[in-house]
């Protein structure tokens, strides 16, 4: 069976050039220089770029990530594989650009840390859209839990402070940006790999490209630092692990046909606090929690020293593990449209 | 006497602030011997919760998760509105997989939730045995000794007061405990019933670091809500001084202490822990520059950075810093130095090892630990008593603020014997409630 089937580049080009064509006037300048107003999908304007979150000096990279189809989970005999890991089955994922990192306190410190009531007159319609967006209270304790700041990813923040962070970064850009869905992670970290790794099978090998139990020290690292995998994703294994849009199911898989490739995959997530998935593995696990097919569901444990009832609708307390990376989508799937956080501190 | 500016203007603590012993004790020391009840063996743990805050309401869920056989029977809080909210929350609370499996109940007809300032009396007179304390810190030496007169087992949140007068009761009311057979009262400083401090400790009370030669702790974060006086009106509560500062605690002295002693002191407890003793005296300093601005009465009158060095008995000085400023660097830590290695306790580290799991989720949770050993000592009839250690913690943070507060070298015994009492004579919610000034270092006084 060919478990991974990426388009044609060649296809795809001659394709979208026929659609641009039809679409757009040739002679419209916007094409090209800004991605968003390019025709979804179109390769020439698929590509690396940098944004600069406005009012500040902090930018970050984004790798385009190509559309395809591969095999989501592992194989029975695969070394460390879990129960939910199964069964295999092909899944189809649109085109979309990824982090390049994980999301840093650099950027991250833009969002929550902007005091409530800074608002300026004559605030840019953007800029409005964002402040309207609700941000975390202050924490309790430290937030890096002593993990480092400048360069380190983001952890111990809850689902729902990691989404309503991408709508925050929406706002601010206009460009759609959301947590990936749990298929395009693993989509992503495999790179058209089906080895247990993206670089293969051994273990061994895992220094060279990730942060986990057997380096790292018990603490994060600056994001960037280690060898990236075949699409130029660094950290994708390991350093934090990172939350995925997706409820976490064990026994999901068992819902998808194993015939035919399931488009977009996504278990949308409701309004109760747990759980969700988080992929990658981290600084504090052994290996085979890094396999790209390694599922993780959050639980109630990650935020157990949070004293107050309701519990923190943003902090986690437990949790010095887990951070998340962004992803933009080329043209965002019907069912994601819109989407926001559903959860308040009422919820479960 | 009082802290005064030296100027000798107007501004004492005194005209503020006066001096009161709430009534109600009397009545506790005469009810004490109707209801001086222990729960033994499997006897159910009735508990009775003295404020309905986000502090006690987790409190309530800790319990809940603790130990089997146990039972909320009364809730009381300063404002209806919390009870109300929390009555809503155990409902759903009570239905949780795990506390069914315990077979733990809440049990409480709208009579048995207490509003207005004298809840707390109503709760430690209930049918209530195990009493958790979780109001702002103020009016906790009040309350320690109104359960303790009562013969009521005690869970005590953190700091457990906020000036010398009320550490004097809370020590009087310790005494008084140790002289009733059983009575087991366990304090909200978490980090002592954590495993990972505890294996810390451990190891350096087995002397792998040899001799503490310095110590030094942090607790610098981001800052602390502010509730504004308007938002009383979206809890129904009518406009008035004493309600806007017990909703809006954190600001005022008098109710919190200021974040040296109520956030601080967990950190100050860990070094105290460490070394066996409390310091004996403080130099060190502080200000008020990020908060709000404003009339005291509405913005508040505590400080948001301190840097302190303690000098213990034995020459030994902890540094310790706490700062309640956004954008700044965050810390918080305990870090000690010995003859024969070093330490970091919140890491659950020694000599550069860890010697505990930690931030891994999973572990035991230290805020249902400490119900889980409370609970233990009652029913196995193995007296605990942590008023002790609590309360000279607290006042270790009280003897920083007040080295901070005045500029000067102060020392332990100032603090302990000092006349400097926050609280307001006579509470009620009619009352005009002026704010002291922020302190002035150099110029304020303890007296």
């Amino acid at each position: 069976m060919c478990r991974f089937v990426q388009y044609s580049l060649g296809w795809c080009l001659f394709l979208l050039l026929v659609l641009a064509m039809l679409w757009h006037d040739p002679a419209s300048p916007a094409r090209g220089s800004a991605p968003d107003q390019a025709p979804a999908s179109a390769p020439a304007a698929h590509k690396a770029y940098t944004e600069k979150i406005a009012g500040s000096d902090v930018k970050f990279d984004m790798v385009p990530i190509p559309g395809g189809t591969f095999v989501m989970g592992s194989p029975a005999n695969e070394a460390g594989r879990q129960a939910d890991e199964g069964p295999e089955h092909p899944v189809t994922i649109r085109p979309f650009w990824m982090g390049k990192t994980e999301v840093t306190w650099d950027e991250y410190d833009q969002y929550w840390k902007q005091e409530e009531g800074a608002k300026r007159e004559n605030q840019k319609p953007e800029d409005k859209a964002a402040d309207a967006v609700s941000r975390p209270t202050p924490p309790y304790a430290d937030e890096t839990f002593g993990h480092g700041r400048e360069g380190h990813p983001v952890l111990c923040i809850t689902h729902h402070a990691a989404m309503e962070y991408c709508r925050w970064l929406s706002a601010k850009t206009g460009k759609i940006y959301r947590l990936p869905t749990e298929a395009e992670w693993e989509y992503a970290a495999r790179a058209g790999t089906t080895t247990p790794y993206f670089f293969g099978s051994d273990p061994k090998q895992l220094g060279d490209y990730a942060w986990f139990a057997g380096n790292a020290e018990d603490v994060t690292h600056e994001v960037g630092k280690k060898k990236p995998n075949p699409w130029g994703l660094y950290d994708i294994y390991g350093n934090v692990a990172e939350w995925c849009l997706d409820t976490y199911k064990k026994d999901y898989y068992q819902s998808f046909p194993n015939d035919k490739p399931t488009l977009s995959p996504v278990l949308i997530p409701n309004a109760d606090r747990f759980p969700h998935v988080a992929r990658g593995g981290s600084w504090a696990d052994e290996p085979a929690r890094l396999r790209s097919a390694a599922r993780r569901g959050s639980d109630k444990s990650w935020i157990k020293r949070d004293p107050q009832r309701p519990q923190s609708i943003w902090w986690l307390t437990d949790a010095e593990f887990v951070g998340f990376r962004i992803v933009r989508p080329v043209e965002e799937q019907e069912n994601l449209k819109g989407l926001r956080s559903l959860t308040t501190r009422e919820s479960n | 006497m009082t802290r005064e500016h030296a100027e000798g203007s107007q501004t004492t603590r005194r005209e503020f602030l006066k001096t009161t012993a709430v009534a109600g004790t009397a009545l506790a020391a005469n009810m004490s011997l109707l209801t001086n009840v222990h729960a033994a063996g499997s006897d159910t743990i009735k508990v009775g919760l003295v404020g309905c805050g986000g502090r006690g309401s987790g409190a309530v869920d800790n319990v809940l998760h603790s130990a089997p056989n146990v039972e909320i029977v009364a809730i009381g809080d300063a404002f209806k509105f919390r009870t109300d909210d929390l009555r809503r929350q155990l409902q759903k609370l009570v239905n949780k997989e795990e506390v069914k499996k315990l077979g733990n109940r809440v049990n409480l007809p709208e009579e048995r939730c207490f509003a207005g300032i004298d809840a707390y009396e109503k709760v430690i007179h209930s049918d209530a045995n195990y009493i958790i304390l979780a109001t702002t810190p103020g009016f906790r030496p009040t309350h320690l000794q109104a359960a303790v007169a009562a013969g009521k087992h005690i869970f005590t949140e953190k700091p457990v007061g906020v000036d010398g007068p009320g550490i004097r009761k809370v020590l009087a009311a310790y005494e008084e405990a140790q002289k009733r057979k059983n009575l087991c009262i366990v304090a909200g400083t978490q980090r002592r019933h954590e495993a990972g401090y505890l294996e810390t400790m451990k190891r350096i009370h087995g002397g792998e670091i040899g001799d503490i030669t310095a110590m030094r702790c942090y607790w610098n974060g981001q800052g602390i809500w502010f509730r504004d006086r308007s938002e009383l009106s979206k809890h129904g509560i009518p406009d008035s001084d004493l309600a806007y500062q017990i909703h809006n605690w954190y600001h005022f002295l008098w109710t919190c202490g200021d974040h040296i002693v109520e956030q601080h002191v967990h950190n100050l407890d860990v070094c105290n822990w460490a070394l066996g003793k409390h310091p004996v005296k403080a130099v060190g300093m502080g200000s008020r520059i990020a908060r709000p601005v404003g009339n005291p009465r509405e913005v508040g009158n505590i400080f948001d950075n301190f840097a302190i060095d303690f000098e213990y008995d034995n020459g030994v000085h902890m540094l310790s810093m706490c700062r309640q400023i956004r954008g700044c660097e965050s810390n918080v830590s305990e870090a000690l130095v010995g003859t024969k290695g070093t330490s970091r306790p919140d890491q659950y580290s020694v000599n550069g090892q860890r010697v505990a799991i930690k931030g891994r989720g999973r572990t035991v949770d230290p805020y249902v630990q400490e119900h889980t050993d409370l609970i233990e000592c009652i029913r196995s009839g193995k007296p605990i008593n942590e008023l002790k250690t609590v309360a000279e913690s607290t006042l270790t943070a009280i003897l920083g603020r007040e080295a901070a507060y005045t500029g000067k070298l102060v020392t332990w015994d100032q603090v302990l014997h000092s006349k400097e009492d926050t609280m307001p004579e006579r509470l009620s919610w009619e009352m005009s409630l002026p704010v002291a000034p922020v302190p002035v270092p150099g110029k304020t006084r303890l007296s």
